[in-house]
């Protein structure tokens, strides 16, 4: 009989990463080795993460496919089921049902520039594809990173972020909003559509990508479009809310569009079709 | 595949009565002023007399309240216990009407998008529909407007015609029915010629013309008409939960104790929580924005998607809103202005 497409594997957290106050990374690897070995994904596809008593929520996975036999995942502390993961310790189990939704073309993109812009709590679905990519970095000409976040404090992966910083094979540029810097803060200062307009990395064979808060990827796409992107070459992921993952709970689609079936990923030509329901 | 027989008055009676010996049999039954599906072991409990029961026949296939596994916590981790499709139950539905049987091919359509339900999937090929035409109708009904009609065989196995002499015309339609045959095949009488069966069928006039309703829709997306219509909607959820179609669904785990199980329960798009991000963003902010959602899924979305309407007419929605709304009414206006 197939396998009952709402029954969770169960996971143990292996791992717990405290990222930035209230946001954790968490390690996820399966308790049953069949499952283990059956398991796959592809970066940019999402999943259902539940706390056995308190219910389900939708994360990306953050880590990359390129790495087995464990899944990350990001998450801030802020509801019912969030509270209740934060509150688990090493070792305890969780569920986990996935993958699902499409993936970042990374194939399409070989022998092209990368430009990866993340804010804030987005950079967990970036964070997938950006490992991904380097660990195929022959795969890709130069890779760029924007990051930035409210404050020093709030930028997340930190102990990621100087690995990238110090790689001769990756362009690091990081900002916290104006206000967030502290005296030692040796990045950028100001909002991350500001500091891409600044740098202006060339559009010449070359892809960006987009995560953040919807205000700031309605005023990165423009900068973007400056410099030249064509809208086929701007990738982002879109986040609805959601409950089942596979297009039946009638939740996350923006006109005809499902985020769960048809995205997460799309390109801002893609976006630019659809209505304003996201 | 459809064989014509006739099932005499004095044969319905015994053709429940033999079914109940092997299977549950269900049927609309009267409550005072409701009439609902019911369990029922003698055709003489089944209502007469009513257009159609207050609540479709959906929960056969689509429970409210549906177990998805459960689940025991112990100081060693959790342990999760799938449930078991075995102890999904054969069932006979009598009476159901021409148009909820319809509407389980559009509930069909939805739940066997990639992936296919398996839950959904075996329910409903364990539940056998013997359809009643209907004899009469209201107001609301308006299945024939969308390519329905009262004497639909659509989604039934067998459709029961009721005559003037009280006899029924018998259309059997699937292998279920021929199933349903085999357990009492002398109470099905062989006919000869036509036996009329649109005579006694109920009128349903045309509301509005379909032909070209989904463009017409998709026309209307950015105009007014669903913010003005919705104005008086409060958000109650009863239009999507006495559907046949709507099957819009919340997940949630229920725990007492050390143990608790997952369960999927119907939720409904009119709902503003239905939507609302943990930031407080809502991409359907405005009731408007939530009936536009209603509309659309039902008459663009679903047939570009799934190639199936999520809507058949049968005017629940319309009879049971508090404040009035009517969805065959909202539809007519968006088609006259666009």
């Amino acid at each position: 009989m197939e396998r009952n497409i709402y029954l969770p594997y169960r996971m143990k957290v292996a791992k717990i990463t405290e990222e930035a106050p209230a946001v954790r990374t968490f390690r996820l690897e399966f308790l049953d080795p069949a499952e283990a070995e059956n398991f796959s994904f592809k970066t940019g596809q999402f999943a259902e993460y539940s706390v056995f008593g308190e219910g389900e929520s939708t994360f990306c996975i953050a880590s990359p496919h390129t790495r087995k036999g464990y899944v990350e995942c990001t998450f801030r502390q802020v509801g019912r089921v969030t509270t209740a993961l934060s509150n688990l310790e090493e070792g305890d189990t969780v569920g986990f049902r996935g993958p699902y939704g499409n993936t970042f073309p990374i194939d399409e993109w070989k022998g092209k520039n990368l430009v990866f812009i993340a804010g804030g709590i987005a950079l967990p679905p970036m964070r997938s594809v950006i490992w991904t990519c380097l660990d195929n970095r022959k795969d890709y000409k130069d890779i760029s990173i924007f990051y930035g976040a409210k404050t020093v404090n709030d930028l997340v992966y930190k102990h990621e972020l100087k690995e990238w910083e110090e790689r001769p094979d990756v362009n690091l540029y990081q900002t916290v909003d104006p206000g967030g810097e502290t005296p030692e803060w040796k990045g950028e200062v100001g909002f991350v559509p500001t500091i891409v307009e600044k740098i202006a990395p060339s559009a010449e064979n070359t892809i960006a990508v987009v995560c953040g808060p919807p205000i700031m990827i309605k005023n990165t796409f423009p900068v973007l479009q400056k410099l030249g992107f064509k809208d086929e070459n701007i990738y982002t992921t879109l986040e609805n809310r959601m409950k089942c993952g596979f297009g039946k709970c009638g939740r996350c689609n923006v006109g005809k569009t499902y985020v769960c079936k048809d995205g997460p990923v799309f390109t801002a030509a893609q976006l630019a079709e659809l209505p304003n329901e996201y | 595949m459809s064989k014509i027989k006739k099932l005499s008055k004095e044969s319905f009676p015994l053709l429940i009565k033999k079914i109940s010996e092997t299977q549950h049999v269900y049927g609309p039954v009267s409550q005072g002023k409701r009439i609902s599906y019911q369990r029922i072991s003698s055709a003489d409990e089944l209502a007469s007399d009513f257009i159609i029961p207050d609540m479709s026949a959906k929960s056969f296939v689509f429970p409210k309240i549906e177990k998805l596994f459960s689940y025991t916590k112990n100081k060693d981790g959790v342990e999760v216990q799938d449930i078991n499709l075995d102890n999904i139950p054969h069932r006979v539905v009598v009476g159901i009407r021409p148009c909820d049987a319809a509407g389980m091919e559009s509930l069909k359509a939805i739940f066997s998008w990639d992936p296919s339900d398996p839950i959904f999937e075996t329910r409903l090929k364990r539940t056998t529909f013997i359809g009643l035409a209907c004899n009469q109708a209201d107001d609301y009904c308006f299945c024939t407007s969308l390519g329905g009609s009262p004497g639909d065989t659509k989604g039934s196995d067998i459709l029961l015609t009721k005559t003037d002499t009280g006899d029924y015309i018998a259309e059997i339609l699937t292998s279920k029915g021929e199933k349903i045959v085999t357990l009492a095949p002398d109470l099905f009488q062989d006919v000869e010629g036509d036996l009329q069966k649109e005579k006694f069928l109920a009128n349903v006039p045309k509301r509005f013309d379909n032909s070209d309703l989904q463009n017409k829709i998709n026309a209307a997306f950015n105009t007014d008409v669903f913010d003005e219509y919705a104005m008086r909607c409060m958000g109650c959820s009863a239009c999507a939960f006495v559907c046949p179609i709507c099957a819009c669904f919340d997940i949630q785990d229920e725990t007492k104790g050390s143990k608790g199980q997952r369960v999927r329960l119907w939720d409904s798009c009119g709902a503003k929580l239905f939507t609302l991000h943990t930031s407080g963003h809502n991409p359907r902010e405005t009731q408007g924005a939530r009936w536009r959602q209603r509309l659309m899924h039902k008459f663009s979305y679903m047939p570009e998607r799934l190639e199936v309407r999520g809507c058949v007419g049968c005017g629940r929605c319309s009879r049971r809103c508090p404040v009035d709304m009517n969805i065959a009414e909202s539809l007519n206006q968006l088609i006259i202005d666009n």
